[in-house]
């Protein structure tokens, strides 16, 4: 049941985030309610102010950090986060952020693809959150990314996924894995990006934002894991019209 | 005779001559060995960028900060 990347090895097929939470023991509580083993971070300028550690937690809960670029306009801004956020967490991963413009948060897809080739040459393993444009998820691919992270919807809106047939396309012709990232409002919305046959699913906003972040939590964790026992035991087809369960053959007919 | 730089977006003055080591110390308030790592066996979380350019952390007891310069020191926080 375990999915590999750069080697490493996952049985929890549900990656956090880390924006969004009240205070670090909700966001603690949720990410082991989660059972995540892989989990976001943004790099900021040092603030000696706050003396909370995202990164201190989640060596404590032992999971492993993927840092990301949010937040960066450009290729040349979202390189160098990459390359202060390798010097400083000791990983070589990174989730690559390159937006467009903050109404919207989307990709902007030039310089999210000339990031990517960048960040590939200089070693990092390229996690590259996109739109959901097969032709773009197949350009970044072949760009050598390790894993391609489509938006459902955009960022925190919790719109769930507005074009199924572009993620089912995205997944079918990729040969790296595809992690539905953004856009999850609720269990629903993970469950059916599995069905689609992603490899994982990355939200924060569904769980940090929601009432109850741990229960949450834990319907996200049950809703990804059925989502790929279902992709993988294979949906019946669909019907225009009704198919019996029942046999009609030994009915008792009235009078 | 002060130094004038750029720290995390604002004038920062230092007193005398100062390395990118010592800066650190001095804003996370940790003691730091001369490879850049915690003498408390911890991990530090911190990078340091001058002028738009990572300073590797084995030579930020080496880098001496010299009037203009622009240094940024970068944390991970909550996000994504």
């Amino acid at each position: 049941m375990s999915w590999t990347i750069d080697g490493a090895a996952m049985n929890s097929r549900l990656v956090m985030g880390t924006g969004g939470a009240g205070s670090l023991s909700i966001l603690a509580e949720a990410l082991q309610a989660s059972g995540t083993e892989l989990t976001t971070v943004a790099m900021r300028r040092f603030d000696a102010e706050s003396r909370d550690s995202v990164f201190a937690l989640l060596q404590d809960l032992g999971i492993r950090v993927l840092p990301n670029t949010a937040g960066c306009y450009t290729a040349r801004d979202a390189i160098l986060t990459a390359q202060l956020a390798r010097e400083a967490l000791e990983t070589n991963w990174v989730k690559l952020e390159v937006i467009a413009d903050e109404d919207t948060l989307l990709p902007d897809p030039i310089e999210l693809f000339r990031a990517a080739e960048e960040l590939v040459l200089d070693g990092f393993t390229v996690f590259a959150y996109t739109n959901d444009d097969p032709a773009l998820a197949k350009r970044l691919e072949d760009a050598g990314v390790a894993a391609v992270m489509p938006a459902g919807a955009p960022i925190g809106s919790g719109l769930g996924i507005l074009n199924p047939h572009n993620i089912e396309t995205i997944v079918a012709r990729a040969q790296v894995p595809i992690i539905l990232d953004a856009g999850v409002g609720t269990a629903s919305d993970a469950a059916l990006a599995m069905e689609l046959g992603c490899t994982a699913v990355l939200l924060a906003s569904a769980v940090t934002r929601a009432h109850d972040a741990n229960s949450m939590a834990r319907a996200m964790a049950l809703a990804v894991e059925a989502g790929h026992i279902a992709a993988g035991a294979g949906r019946i087809p669909k019907r225009p019209l009704a198919l019996a369960s029942s046999s009609f053959a030994g009915m008792v007919e009235s009078l | 005779m002060t130094t004038t730089i750029t720290l995390n977006g604002e004038e920062h003055e230092l007193a005398g001559p100062t390395s990118a080591l010592e800066l650190v110390a001095g804003i996370v308030g940790k003691q730091l060995s001369s490879d850049g790592t915690p003498s408390d066996g911890t991990r530090l979380g911190i990078a340091v960028a001058v002028d738009g350019e990572v300073l590797r952390r084995g030579r930020w007891a080496e880098f001496a900060l010299d009037e203009g310069h622009t240094v940024d020191v970068v944390t991970a926080v909550q996000g994504g």
